[in-house]
C-alpha cells in the first residue's frame, strides 16, 4: 500500500524518491524490504567504513496504524561483525517516518564536512554540523537541534555521540534521548559518513480503504494490549524484573560469566530501581504500554545542598551488562555507568562485555598498568570503570584502540579468548539459560537474543523436558515468524498480541491479503535472503567459536555440553538449509 | 446532560499519542496527528515535561467572540461548534484561545474539539476524563 523510498547521497547532498512497490508487495516492509535494499545497495566485500556502505531505515505497512507497531528497522554492513548489521529502535521515529511519507530511507556516500540531515515532509536538506560534531553529550546535541529545527512535539531526532564520531565499533545511534539503534555499530558508520544527526518530521494524513473495519480492529488490538496480561510485565517493573528472576534460576551472567548468579542482585534489581530510583515511565509513539523506565539520579557534587540531577533510562540488559557483569552492587552506581555510556553514544551491552573481559585479564595479569595507562581494574570499582569508558572513546593507546573494536578483536590481540564472552563477534545478551540461548545467538541473523528468543526456549525446556530437536524446531519457528513481525514492524514486546491470526487480520485492514501460510513463507524467504547477505560477507556458522567459559559455568539448565550446542547447530543447518 | 473533556491527571501522561490517533481516526477518518483536536506535545524533548493542549470548554468562548463570520458558536456545556461553510480560515479564533487549543488541518480548516470523549476512552493512564457538565 505504501512503498515510497527516499534515496539520499551525502556526497552531493542530492536526493530523490522512488516507488518500490516491487519490494513492498513481496516483502511487506521493515526488515523484509531493508534486506533487499541492503543486497542491492551494499557492494560485496566492502569495508564497513567505506562511503559505499548504505544506511537503511524501514517502517512497515502497519506502522502507526495499529498500537505497538512502533519500531524502525535499520540495516547496514556492521563494523563489529563484518557482516549483516541490523538494529531496531522505537521512540518517535516510526511515526515521524510515516507522517513524512517515507517507508524506507537509503543513505549513501560520505559528506565532505560534518553534517546533519533535516527531513520535514518533502524538504530534505544536508546541513552543516561542524559546531556540534565534537560535543561530549548526546543529550545536549538533541537540545541544540531542537532549537533550530521545526516539527516540535512530533519530530524524531537521531544523533551520535563521541563514540560514533571516533568510530568505536559498537557506537550506537541515539533516538529521541531514550531509545537507540544499538549493538552492531551503526553509530560508527554514521561517524564514517560525517553524519552527526537526522531530524525527521511530517504532517501527512493517512487514509485507509475500509475505515469501519479498521476502527474495529484497532479497538480489538488496543484492548488486547491494554486490558489483558500479555504486556503487563513490561509496564510494571519493566524488563528489569528479570534481574531477580534470572538470578534465582542461575541464568544471570555475572562477572564475565564466571558466575550465573550475583550475590548482590537485590540492590540492583528491578524492584530496587522501581522503589528507589524510578521517576516516571514513557512510551514510544503509538504504544499505550509505556515500558521506558526513567530513573532519577541525584548526586551531591559539593558540600552543602548542591546536587546535580540526571534522568536515565534503564532496562534489564543495561543492569546486567554494567551491573552484574562488572560486580556493581548499587543501583545508583549502575546508573552512573549507564549515563556515561549514553552521553558518549556507546552500545551498553558491548561496553559492559569489553570491560568485564578486561577486568578478568587484569586479574590474571594478562594485561598490566602500562596497557590500561595506570588504571587498576577491580570488580565493583565504578570510578575506574567510568574512567575506562572515557578512554575507550578517546583511544589514547593500542590497548584502548583494541577495546574500541570489541571483545573478540581485543582478545585475538591480547589473549583470554576462552573467556572473551562473545558469539559471532558480538558481546552476549544477559542470559546464560542453556543451549538454546547460545545456539540462538549464534544463528540469529543479528546475533541478538531477540532474533529467536533462545533464552525463553531454554526456560520452556526446563519445564517441559524438550529434546535438542524440539528446541531447534522452536528456534526456527521464531526465526521465521519474527521476520514477519519485524517486517510490519511491531515491537517484539507486543509479539503476544501480534500472533499469526491478528497479523493476517490487521494486514487485511490496510488492503494486504495474505494467508497464514503465505506469511510464514515470506518470513522464511526473508530469513534466507539475510543469510545470502551474511554468507556473501563471509559469515559461516561452523567458524563461530564458542568460548570455553560457556561450558564451565552452570546455567539454568545445568552445565551446557559442547556436544549439545554442536548437535543443535548441525540440526539447525539441516532443517533451515543454510 | 452535555459532557466535556477534562485533563484530570496530566502528570500521568506517557506521551504515547493514543488519544490523538483516536481523535483523528474517529472525527476525521484519518490516521494522523494534525487532524486531532487534542494535542499532546513535549517542549524540549521527551526528557522534559509533557503538555496536553485541548479545548477548555469555556462557557463564554473567546474563540467564538473573535470569529467574524459566525462559523464558531458557543456549545451547550462549553466550548464551540464549527460550521465549516461559514469559516474563511482567518485564524482569529486561534489567536483568541490562550491555551492555543485551535490549530488548522491540511485544508486550512480549524480542528475543533467536539468533546466526544474518544480520546479519554483510548487513554490507558487516566490522564483524560469525560465529565458531565452542570450547564444545560
Amino acid at each position: 500500500m505504501w512503498s515510497n523510498v527516499l534515496y539520499i547521497d551525502l556526497e552531493t547532498g542530492e536526493h530523490h524518491t522512488r516507488d518500490r512497490s516491487d519490494l513492498f508487495d513481496k516483502y511487506l516492509g521493515g526488515t523484509g524490504v531493508a534486506t533487499q535494499l541492503l543486497l542491492e545497495e551494499c557492494p560485496a566485500g566492502i569495508d564497513a567504513f567505506s562511503p559505499e556502505n548504505p544506511v537503511i531505515f524501514s517502517i512497515g505497512p502497519l506502522t502507526t496504524i495499529f498500537p505497538c507497531v512502533s519500531k524502525v528497522v535499520s540495516m547496514f554492513k556492521s563494523p563489529m561483525t563484518g557482516e549483516m548489521g541490523e538494529s531496531h529502535a522505537g521512540g518517535r521515529l516510526a511515526m515521524a517516518m510515516r507522517f513524512a511519507g517515507y517507508d524506507s530511507i537509503v543513505i549513501k556516500g560520505r559528506a565532505a564536512k560534518p553534517s546533519y540531515l533535516s527531513i520535514h515532509d518533502d524538504e530534505v536538506k544536508l546541513k552543516d554540523a561542524t559546531s556540534i560534531w565534537n560535543l561530549s553529550s548526546v543529550e545536549v546535541t538533541g537540545k541544540i537541534l531542537r532549537e533550530v529545527e521545526p516539527g516540535k512535539g512530533r519530530r524524531s531526532i537521531m544523533r551520535i555521540g563521541k563514540a560514533g564520531v571516533n568510530q568505536v565499533r559498537y557506537a550506537n545511534v541515539n533516538v529521541d534521548t531514550y531509545r537507540h539503534f544499538g549493538r552492531l555499530g551503526m553509530g560508527a558508520v554514521f561517524g564514517s559518513k560525517n553524519l552527526k544527526a537526522i531530524v525527521i518530521s511530517g504532517t501527512e494524513e493517512v487514509e485507509l480503504p475500509d475505515m469501519p473495519a479498521y476502527k474495529k480492529m484497532y479497538s480489538k488490538l488496543y484492548g488486547e494490549v491494554v486490558d489483558t496480561e500479555v504486556m503487563d510485565k513490561y509496564h510494571d517493573l519493566g524488563t528489569a524484573a528479570n534481574i531477580n528472576v534470572l538470578n534465582r534460576l542461575k541464568g544471570l551472567p555475572t562477572k564475565n560469566l564466571k558466575q550465573s548468579h550475583f550475590e548482590n542482585a537485590e540492590s540492583i534489581s528491578g524492584e530496587y530501581f522501581a522503589d528507589n530510583l524510578l521517576l516516571r515511565k514513557i512510551a514510544c509513539s503509538n504504544c499505550p504500554i509505556g515500558c521506558i523506565h526513567i530513573a532519577m539520579l541525584k548526586t551531591q557534587f559539593q558540600k552543602g545542598h548542591e546536587f546535580e540531577v540526571s534522568h536515565i533510562s534503564y532496562d534489564y540488559e543495561l543492569i546486567y551488562s554494567l551491573g552484574t557483569n562488572l560486580g556493581i552492587t548499587m543501583g545508583e552506581d549502575v546508573l552512573r555507568l549507564i549515563d556515561r555510556c549514553e552521553q558518549h553514544g556507546l552500545d551498553i551491552m558491548s561496553t559492559g562485555g569489553v570491560l568485564a573481559w578486561a577486568t578478568e585479564m587484569y586479574e590474571r595479569d594478562l594485561i598490566t598498568p602500562p596497557d590500561t595507562l595506570g588504571l587498576s581494574l577491580r570488580w565493583g570499582d565504578t570510578d575506574n570503570y567510568l574512567k575506562m569508558i572515557d578512554r575507550i572513546v578517546e583511544m589514547p593507546n593500542k590497548f584502548y584502540q583494541a577495546m574500541a573494536k570489541g571483545t573478540a578483536v581485543a582478545a585475538a590481540e591480547y589473549g583470554g579468548e576462552d573467556f572473551a564472552i562473545n558469539l559471532g563477534r558480538l558481546e552476549i545478551a544477559g542470559y546464560h539459560t542453556g543451549p538454546a540461548s547460545i545456539v540462538g545467538q549464534i544463528v540469529g541473523v543479528r546475533h541478538s537474543h531477540l532474533d529467536n528468543g533462545g533464552y525463553s526456549i531454554d526456560q520452556k525446556a526446563s519445564s517441559q523436558q524438550l529434546s535438542e530437536e524440539q528446541m531447534v524446531d522452536k528456534l526456527i519457528y521464531e526465526d521465521y515468524w519474527r521476520m514477519v513481525n519485524n517486517s510490519l514492524v511491531c515491537c517484539l514486546f507486543a509479539r503476544g498480541v501480534y500472533g499469526e491470526q491478528n497479523m493476517v487480520d490487521a494486514l487485511e485492514c490496510v488492503g494486504i491479503k495474505k494467508t497464514r501460510d503465505e506469511l510464514e513463507a515470506i518470513g522464511r524467504e526473508i530469513f534466507l535472503a539475510k543469510y545470502k547477505f551474511k554468507e556473501r560477507e563471509g559469515f559461516d556458522i561452523d567458524k563461530v567459536s564458542v568460548p570455553a567459559r560457556f561450558f564451565e559455568t552452570v546455567s539454568q539448565l545445568g552445565m551446557v555440553k559442547k556436544d549439545t550446542v554442536d548437535n543443535m547447530l548441525k540440526l539447525y543447518r539441516k532443517k533451515t538449509g543454510i | 446532560m452535555p459532557a466535556k473533556i477534562k485533563v484530570a491527571n496530566p502528570n500521568r501522561c506517557i506521551n504515547c499519542y493514543s488519544c490523538m490517533l483516536a481523535c483523528s481516526r474517529t472525527n476525521a477518518n484519518s490516521v494522523s496527528l494534525i487532524d486531532s483536536a487534542i494535542d499532546v506535545r513535549t517542549s524540549g524533548g521527551i526528557e522534559s515535561g509533557i503538555g496536553i493542549i485541548v479545548c477548555r470548554s469555556c462557557i463564554d468562548p473567546p474563540c467564538a467572540r473573535a470569529c467574524p463570520t459566525g462559523a464558531l458558536t458557543p456549545r451547550n456545556g462549553g466550548g464551540v461548534v464549527l460550521d465549516k461553510d461559514l469559516c474563511d480560515s482567518c485564524k482569529l479564533c486561534a489567536d483568541a484561545c490562550l491555551p492555543r487549543a485551535i490549530h488548522f488541518d491540511r485544508a486550512d480548516m480549524p480542528v475543533i474539539c467536539t468533546h466526544c470523549g474518544v480520546c479519554a476512552k483510548f487513554c490507558s493512564h487516566d490522564v483524560l476524563e469525560l465529565v458531565k457538565t452542570e450547564v444545560m
